[in-house]
């Protein structure tokens, strides 16, 4: 039997409240309680909870051949916690079937694989440990933030003794190749890699409610054909999405959970496929070729690159700012810096900065709640202000004494209305 | 026998709380020196707000005038001044219906009354989309003040109320001088608005006499607009004496701040500030740099800043209120106005009123006038830089200038310019006399 595996991200930020100028170094307080929780209760009500009851309901139906995997990031573990702990009580119950994998990434859902091994490390470990406490499994595949992956991070993740990564099936890097096999990476063959089918998956994230796409509207029974018409010889297909699709991005009246409800029986009953988690792939089927990402990829955007998150000058600065403190937080104990410290890290603050406004600007502005990504970078940049003088002075930092070239004060006495002595 | 007091008919465009710019403030500061030297000042606006301070100065919203259009003489002054091809939105109208009619005048802001013969205009205030209809609504009652009032000479600020000032000149016969606050070319750099230009020249056409704030904007005037120089006055502004409010330092409270405050555009040389900070924070990497207000370089700024890697040193808090622009003060330790172009420039004496020492350029008007203040080109990054150093890492050398700034600004009173202001009212009305200010 050929394999189809669902993985789920899940994923809410700690979105920062409006953080003025004058609010430097008179408030350390960061992020927007009210927002956050609001967003919490609105995504739980539409999305979190009826689908995690859909997805329950479908697992005791299907005698646990129904399977499906989610990555949960830290801190959106930490807002159910606060905001929604009957969102976690049904995680909880999910867990407890033996049909869901819960998968590690970073805790902040951060970028940091990009820029420290070091940082990322710890946020992982901090992520597992999470997910362990709350769902009993120690996670054994890895899926770094929004799929991001080159060699060098399979590399790292290989290095922490994952077996297996999920990411995505870009076609610059897939070329001639299809997602639908596994991989493994190219200078460690032990690490194998699961892509995205994008195709099918954008049909149910993207399409689905598309009402002047050709296919709409779309039949769990049409989708099972698709996914059973694949070359005969194919061995998987992976439908990666946000966990947010069902509810949230589309709507209820969509008919989108009555998809999700008949999908698996199509698949189960009416196909040559099998459910399996990321982790039971990687266990029942070999690589067929390792595959060479020198070129970091992702699933964001039509470009499957970086340039959601980084690569504008406000992105890079306030990324490269950011970055700037790690040395200094190494010998800082307090634990409100260190937890802001993460929380600052996370994916999204780079996102609302994103200044692409073709048309995946639109998908930027749907997840942003700035009014443009200049206001979110003025916030973020004032939280790093404040931010920065807290790590300073919780690390003992003291500043080094430049000497001013006497050129400068020469030029600076030709300007004064009179003459100064100055030494 | 004491004399007459002279009453002045004049026209603005803002008057405090309610302002936008430095021309409130300084029509302020101007009205109260006048008053203060016995002259009789009526100060007509658009619009009131109702927080003016009505006690002290007699204002007059045009929104608020009946023009009547039944009044033989009011149809007798618009038919004398049809010829005058001000703006096409004014001229000529004779009636209320005819405003009616016109539908590129926005109708909705008449008040008629049932038998057509009085009417009512609202305004906007402001600087709004409808600016150039609202010019010319402003003239149309200008005539009937003109006509109401009793008055010795008119006074018009900036090319919004010259149509207005016109107008009142047409039907009285009385004096013009117009004030120049700032010229098109210090608002649009070259890419003027030929509308406003024009207004502009007419106004000055037009003047008895002609005030400018600075000798630079007297040079605008007689190169750019062909006026006779001898027919301009140069009178500074000056600032109202009131005691500074200095809020104690509650944001980065241990770093040195460096400010700009002004609109973001060319004129105002913001980009000159942006490369400055760059070096400065070479040699002083825990200074900070402010950059308030808000404009249509606003964005090239931030980017730039972004890329030279400095945003996190470089603040853009957005356009200020009253309260913020004195708490930054307050904060501020280096005040720096480097302008391509700025006709007088009354921000540095806020600064220095708040014992903050300022940088300016050379290219301003006040510093025609300014002793305590560095002086730089505004091209010269390296001037800019090494001398924002220099007061940051040299606080005794600071503390004098700003220091004496605060002396020499608080001898720059409203006052004074007022008696300038007064004499040329005085000289203009008697032709007996030639002007000499």
């Amino acid at each position: 039997m050929k394999k189809l595996c669902f993985y789920f991200q899940v994923h809410q930020p700690f979105r920062l409240k409006d953080y003025r100028f004058f609010d430097i170094s008179c408030d350390d307080d960061y992020f927007d309680k009210k927002l956050n929780h609001e967003i919490m209760r609105k995504v739980a009500d539409k999305c979190y909870l009826p689908m995690n009851q859909l997805l329950l309901e479908q697992i005791q139906a299907h005698n646990g051949n129904f399977k499906v995997s989610f990555s949960i990031s830290g801190i959106c573990i930490e807002q159910f916690e606060l905001y929604a702990q009957d969102v976690l009580d049904s995680f909880k119950r999910l867990a407890d079937t033996g049909c869901v994998e819960f998968i590690a990434e970073t805790y902040g859902h951060s970028l940091s694989a990009l820029k420290s091994p070091e940082e990322f490390k710890a946020q992982v470990a901090k992520q597992t440990a999470k997910v362990k406490e709350h769902f009993g499994q120690t996670p054994t595949t890895f899926r770094n933030t929004e799929l991001i992956y080159n060699n060098q991070i399979g590399s790292l993740v290989h290095e922490m003794g994952y077996k297996t990564m999920i990411t995505e099936g870009a076609d610059h890097v897939m070329d001639w190749r299809s997602p639908n096999f596994i991989y493994s990476h190219c200078q460690h063959p032990d690490l194998k890699l699961l892509l995205k089918n994008y195709k099918l998956s954008d049909d149910i994230a993207f399409r689905f409610s598309e009402r002047s796409w050709e296919s709409w509207p779309l039949h769990a029974e049409t989708f099972g054909q698709w996914v059973n018409s694949t070359a005969w010889n194919q061995e998987i297909i992976n439908l990666f999405m946000d966990y947010e699709t069902f509810g949230e991005h589309q709507w209820a009246e969509s008919g989108i959970f009555d998809f999700m409800r008949e999908l698996p029986n199509q698949i189960i009953n009416h196909s040559q496929f099998d459910f399996v988690t990321p982790s039971e792939a990687a266990a029942q089927l070999n690589p067929v070729s390792d595959i060479d990402i020198h070129n970091t990829i992702s699933w964001a955007d039509a470009e499957r690159d970086l340039t959601a998150w980084l690569g504008n000058p406000i992105q890079d600065d306030a990324f490269d700012s950011l970055y700037e403190l790690e040395g200094l937080m190494k010998k800082v104990d307090d634990e409100k810096i260190k937890d802001d410290w993460v929380k600052l890290q996370t994916s999204d603050h780079f996102y609302y900065m994103c200044t692409k406004f073709w048309s995946d600007g639109d998908v930027h502005k749907y997840f942003s709640h700035y009014e443009s990504p200049y206001a979110a970078f003025i916030n973020y940049m004032n939280v790093l202000t404040d931010f920065e003088e807290r790590v300073k002075k919780a690390s003992g930092y003291t500043p080094e004494e430049i000497k001013i070239n006497q050129g400068i004060i020469e030029n600076f006495k030709k300007y004064l209305p009179y003459s100064v002595d100055l030494n | 026998m004491e004399p007459k007091p002279l009453k002045v008919l004049m026209f603005g465009w803002e008057f405090p709380p309610e302002i936008s710019g430095g021309l409130g403030t300084a029509c302020y500061g101007l009205v109260s020196g006048l008053i203060d030297s016995g002259v009789d000042v009526t100060f007509v606006v658009p619009k009131l707000y109702g927080t003016e301070e009505t006690d002290k100065f007699r204002l007059v919203g045009a929104s608020d005038i009946n023009v009547n259009f039944s009044n033989d003489h009011f149809n007798k002054n618009l038919e004398k001044v049809k010829y005058l091809q001000i703006h096409s939105h004014i001229l000529p109208y004779v009636s209320p219906q005819e405003f009616l009619e016109r539908t590129e005048f926005d109708v909705e802001s008449l008040k008629i009354d049932s038998t057509f013969s009085t009417a009512k205009f609202s305004f906007g205030g402001k600087y709004g989309k409808n600016l150039l209809s609202e010019v010319s609504k402003y003239a149309v009652v200008a005539m009937q003040i003109a006509q109401d009032q009793d008055f010795d000479v008119i006074h018009a600020h900036d090319w919004l109320t010259f149509p207005a000032a016109i107008m009142a000149k047409e039907v009285s016969g009385k004096k013009l001088v117009v004030h120049i606050h700032a010229t098109e070319f210090d608002r649009s750099g070259e890419a003027v608005n030929q509308e406003v230009y024009d207004m502009e020249r007419q106004g000055c056409e037009a003047a008895d006499r002609i005030i400018c704030v600075s000798r630079l904007t007297r040079r605008i005037l007689m190169n750019r607009y062909g006026i006779d120089g001898s027919k301009i006055s140069v009178v500074h502004n000056a600032v109202v004496p009131k005691p500074a409010i200095i809020y104690p330092k509650k944001n980065l409270v241990d770093k040195k701040i460096v400010t700009f405050l002004g609109r973001i555009t060319f004129q105002k040389g913001p980009d000159y500030f942006v490369e400055a900070a760059k070096k400065v924070l070479e040699v002083m990497p825990d200074a900070h740099f402010v950059m308030a207000g808000n404009g249509d370089m606003f964005l090239n700024c931030l980017e730039r800043a972004a890329e030279l890697k400095i945003s996190k040193r470089f603040h853009f808090p957005g356009f200020l209120n009253y309260f913020e622009t004195n708490n930054l003060f307050g904060m501020t330790d280096v005040y720096v106005m480097p302008s391509v172009s700025e006709p007088f420039g009354i921000t540095p004496l806020e600064a220095m009123r708040t014992g903050v020492p300022v940088i300016i350029s050379k290219q301003s008007g006040v510093s025609e006038v300014l002793n305590n203040a560095i002086k730089v080109d505004f091209w010269d990054v390296n001037a800019l830089s090494d001398t924002i150093i220099g007061l940051l890492k040299h606080e005794e050398v600071s503390k004098q200038l700003a220091g004496d700034g605060t002396d020499e600004v608080h001898e720059m009173k409203w006052e004074y310019a007022a008696l300038k202001v007064r004499e040329i009212y005085n000289k203009t009305i008697d032709r007996r006399r030639s002007v000499r200010v």
